[in-house]
């Protein structure tokens, strides 16, 4: 398997007025083509930092350390010329805010063929307009709809649009920050289905950032869990969420419990205390403060990621590779709950 | 049906279209109960009309038919009937940074509806010594903020996202209503602060004795809390029943696409509807779902011989107490009866 | 819910509160404000232009201004007597100028009082209650927006009689749709917040969400606004002045202006007659200004990133 995007050893500050800010602290991660890879973490956390630095889009403010490799390529040090050759061309993103990020007064079919002519403007209209359908049909929309104006599409459909946009030029990946965060469960299942047909048979490959572990965990074949800009667990997607072995990653899990599961009736499970500020991260392991199972030892030792059993890495003193993170917290809230009682 | 705190009959709520469109029945045709300590979910996606509702069962919207009972009266309009009114159900917003004034202390907008109400005036006429400052207190201590003098002076910037919405939630305690109505309380709060404030509501149940209507797109957080759930579609509600029948044997066919498609159930074989809810200025014929419905598409409804009715037939509205029914022309759908 | 579980020494009452808050919000605004130089140093001449006013009688004697004890030559130049030269009376200019600033101050201050009270109030409530009362008092403000100032300005003054009062009031209600505009835009876009609906949810009636959740709200921008309505009633009042529809009675830089030009101090070349009024009205008004554009990016978030 070639590695479409790597990274090594990533960190980005963030340079303010009070001080820098640490947003991502040392990840290293690839995704390969045909493969899915899921990062979850809650905001702040510097999911979307991240997948910025992939096509250098993140803010003037911001450095970064380590390095980002599209196809064996630099992304952070290559000249502005070659930067605007891979954007689009071997990379692309769909963001979050896609509802409002079409042109209200131009054909959609317009907007989509425009990055395919300024990329390649060898390519003539007529040309171009056959691969807008192409491109609609592939995100599930007749092609027709091309002459259709932005307000005629509803919100999913409008998303599938920016997908289409983002596939014009053929990229072999794709950065999708929260593509389904404004949708409704029948229409994020919609876009989701059209993203896993993708991989699956263009063979593209996928960076999919998302709040929401259950999406990730059904979606994508690694996840990897951010908390305060660190990994702190990565697994199979659907192996992390069902028996997640990082006391955070538990905690995400839990908070999207499964249906029908007696453990999560009448206990939902949170934690404690808020995310940490960048700015003065605790000492130790930074998720000590909300953690249940938090020792001494915590405070002051910073777990590395090191490997488990089942292709997985966890950074965590505590993690056992017998042991379920999600459902030991299901235990523990509904023990309070009977003794509270 | 002593129990019955909160109801509502045969409501509907129109919307004038503008610009020479037609109106639109955000919600059509409604019957509903919340007993006394209950948690029922209303549950649905965006546009089927589950925040109309529930903006018309707290009196902001006016019914263009129906009734909304309070303990067994009908609910006035006036300002006085409703203001008083106010101190029995209250309202939690889905989007706590907003729904704090910028430029109120957490104190302020605890206060807020206290002194609105002249509640402290009230509990010394009724014997009560009492300041302001204890139900303050009282209501962000009930809403999990302690100590709560720690959190007086802070500004709404100050605090994360949870803890605003447990500001939100003690401004409304503070009231001491009877049932809180939640529009989607933690779907703008981080996945890690959503159990904590889930379980806030389930504690105020059992503390308080509140009855909490959730409105909410979550099937999981149903599970998480719910003792009822309501599924609408398109204005009316088409399964009604415990949560344990409705999410364990879901007997309308839209409420088994909606849980087929929720992430965490990789058991099913998901059942991905095209399109999203339809215009409510043009509900389609007969059963409301119809154009949609994978039970007709695959030939359910035609082999058990009311693929006519599903077309062309009215369902009726379902009642809101009693068994597990749905809003299906599919045989043992409707109920017992 | 009882008195005996909230902890005593530590809680505070609700005024105690209120005011704490008050006095944090208070020093931030002034740190906030000190970063900006202009407005600091704008603020700086218009403190030196209230002292002069308050002490006028202090550091002038009020018999200065009266013409039959005029002891000076006519329309002479600065002397060490005179340090800026006389008018056509033979009267200190020196004099004029500082008795001249409560004047200009004073009617400035008044019809800004006035302009605000009016713009706020129609802004709030035409932007708040909607329905036909605030579409009249939407018409009503657009209809005095396109009436030009200056000939509603001497209609009103000749018809009222020229005093102190009557400029100030001219100008006052002459000068608010602009204020009520703003006022109605900001109060429009807060209407649909979702703290209001909260506020509604909690059963608080117009009167409460206007006062307690609109008015703190557009309070700053009506607070940066009046500073600038300030310099435009100050130059307002001087052009009333100067064309004649002053208070006779009392001196202000703009009757000054107005006999000088009246006396021919610009073909005798009485420079210290003509400048030193010109130059106070420009210093005052760009003060103003100065300090209401820090103050406006004080309160105004969006504009303070920039």
């Amino acid at each position: 398997m070639s590695e479409l995007l790597e990274l090594r050893d990533l960190s980005v500050t963030y340079r303010t007025r009070a001080g820098d800010m640490p947003a991502v602290r040392g990840v290293t991660m690839s995704v390969a083509s045909g493969q899915s890879v899921g990062i979850a973490g809650e905001s702040g956390c510097g999911k979307s930092t991240l997948a910025s630095t992939v096509l250098r889009l993140q803010p003037k403010n911001a450095r970064v350390d380590g390095t980002v490799l599209v196809n064996g390529q630099d992304v952070q040090t290559m000249r502005w010329g070659h930067l605007r050759a891979l954007r689009w061309a071997q990379a692309a993103m769909v963001f979050q805010g896609a509802l409002h990020s079409l042109n209200p007064v131009q054909r959609v079919g317009d907007q989509i063929a425009e990055p395919i002519r300024l990329h390649d403007p060898s390519v003539g209209k007529t040309e171009a307009a056959s691969r807008v359908g192409e491109l609609l049909e592939e995100v599930g929309l007749p092609a027709a709809r091309a002459r259709s104006y932005p307000h005629q599409f509803s919100g999913g459909q409008k998303q599938r649009i920016m997908i289409a946009m983002a596939l014009a030029c053929r990229p072999q990946l794709i950065v999708a920050d929260e593509p389904t965060t404004a949708l409704d469960v029948m229409v994020q299942a919609q876009v989701l289905g059209v993203l896993t047909d993708l991989v699956r048979d263009l063979g593209l490959g996928l960076l999919l950032i998302s709040h929401d572990l259950s999406v990730l965990g059904t979606t994508c074949d690694r996840v990897l869990v951010m908390y305060a800009g660190r990994v702190v667990e990565e697994g199979p997607g659907s192996g992390l969420f069902d028996r997640p072995l990082h006391p955070y990653g538990g905690a995400l899990a839990a908070a999207f419990p499964r249906v029908g599961d007696p453990v999560a009736r009448f206990a939902p499970i949170g934690l404690p205390g808020d995310p940490p500020d960048p700015r003065s991260l605790p000492s130790g392991c930074a998720f000590h403060p909300r953690c249940a199972l938090a020792t001494a030892e915590c405070t002051t030792m910073d777990p590395p990621l090191e490997p488990h059993a089942g292709d997985r890495k966890v950074a965590c003193l505590h993690a056992d590779d017998d042991r379920d993170m999600k459902l030991l917290l299901g235990q523990r809230v509904a023990a309070a709950g009977e003794a509270a009682r | 049906m002593s129990g019955d705190l909160l109801s509502a009959r045969d409501l509907e709520v129109t919307f004038g279209g503008r610009n020479g469109r037609p109106d639109a029945k955000g919600v059509d045709g409604v019957d509903l109960d919340v007993a006394s300590g209950e948690i029922l979910a209303l549950v649905g996606e965006s546009g089927c009309g589950k925040t109309t509702l529930a903006r018309t069962l707290l009196g902001l919207e006016r019914p263009s038919t129906g009734t909304v009972t309070y303990d067994g009266s009908g609910l006035g309009y006036g300002a006085g009937a409703l203001r008083a009114y106010r101190r029995r159900v209250q309202l939690i917003l889905q989007d706590p940074t907003g729904a704090l004034n910028p430029r109120h202390s957490v104190y302020e907008s605890v206060a807020e509806g206290i002194r609105i109400h002249k509640l402290v005036e009230r509990k010394r006429a009724g014997g009560l010594r009492v300041t302001e400052t204890d139900l303050v207190s009282d209501a962000l201590s009930h809403a999990g903020m302690r100590p709560p003098e720690r959190f007086y002076l802070n500004y709404p910037h100050e605090l994360s996202g949870g803890q605003r919405q447990r500001v939100v939630i003690a401004g409304a305690l503070a009231l001491e209503p009877d049932v809180l109505i939640a529009d989607e309380p933690v779907s703008s709060l981080d996945a890690s602060i959503r159990g904590e404030i889930l379980a806030l509501l389930l504690s105020l149940r059992e503390r308080l004795g509140l009855s909490v209507l959730v409105v909410t797109h979550d099937l999981g957080l149903a599970w998480n809390i719910a003792d009822r759930i309501a599924v609408m579609y398109l204005g009316r509600i088409v399964e009604v029943g415990t949560t344990e029948e409705v999410l364990a044997a879901p007997k309308h066919p839209y409420t088994r696409a909606l849980l087929s498609v929720v992430p965490e159930i990789d058991q099913i074989e998901p059942i991905v509807l095209e399109g999203e809810t339809p215009d409510p200025t043009r509900v389609p014929s007969g059963c409301r779902f119809h154009p949609r419905c994978p039970a007709l598409a695959r030939g359910e409804a035609a082999a058990a011989g009311v693929d006519g009715d599903c077309r062309t037939r009215r369902l009726p509205v379902l009642p809101a107490t009693g068994d597990h029914r749905a809003a299906c022309w599919l045989p043992g759908r409707l109920g017992a009866s | 819910m009882s008195a005996a579980d909230v902890p005593g020494p530590k809680a505070l009452s609700a005024r105690q509160v209120t005011w704490r808050r008050r006095m944090a919000s208070a020093g931030r605004t002034w740190k906030e404000f000190q970063r900006h130089r202009s407005g600091v140093a704008g603020l700086c001449v218009l403190v030196i232009f209230v002292l002069v006013a308050i002490f006028a009688p202090v550091l002038a004697n009020p018999e200065g201004l009266l013409r039959t004890k005029a002891t000076g030559a006519v329309l002479a130049g600065p002397t060490s007597t005179y340090w800026l030269g006389t008018d056509e009376a033979g009267r200190s200019v020196l004099t004029l100028l500082i008795f001249g600033a409560r004047v200009s101050l004073l009617v400035g201050l008044f019809a800004t009082v006035i302009s605000m009270l009016l713009g706020t109030v129609i802004g709030i409530a035409s932007g708040f209650l909607g329905g036909w009362i605030g579409g009249l008092l939407y018409r009503l403000t657009e209809w005095f927006l396109v009436i030009p100032f200056v000939p509603l300005a001497l209609v009103l003054a000749t018809l009222l009689g020229s005093s102190l009062y009557t400029v100030g009031f001219v100008i006052g209600v002459t000068s608010w749709p602009g204020t009520a505009l703003l006022i109605r835009a900001q109060t429009l876009s807060i209407k649909n917040r979702p703290y209001m609906e909260r506020a509604r949810v909690l059963g608080a009636g117009n009167r409460h969400q206007m006062s307690k959740h609109i008015l703190p709200n557009v309070m700053p921008m009506v607070f940066a606004n009046t500073t600038l309505t300030v310099a435009g009633a100050i130059l307002a009042e001087t052009t009333l002045s100067f064309l004649g529809l002053g208070d006779p009675s009392r001196v202000s830089w703009g009757t000054m202006l107005d006999s000088a030009f009246n006396n021919g101090a610009l073909t005798l070349g009485a420079w210290w007659y003509l400048f030193p009024p010109g130059i106070c009205v420009i210093l005052v008004v760009l003060s103003f200004t100065l300090v209401g554009q820090a103050l406006e990016e004080v309160f105004n978030p969006r504009l303070r990133d920039r």
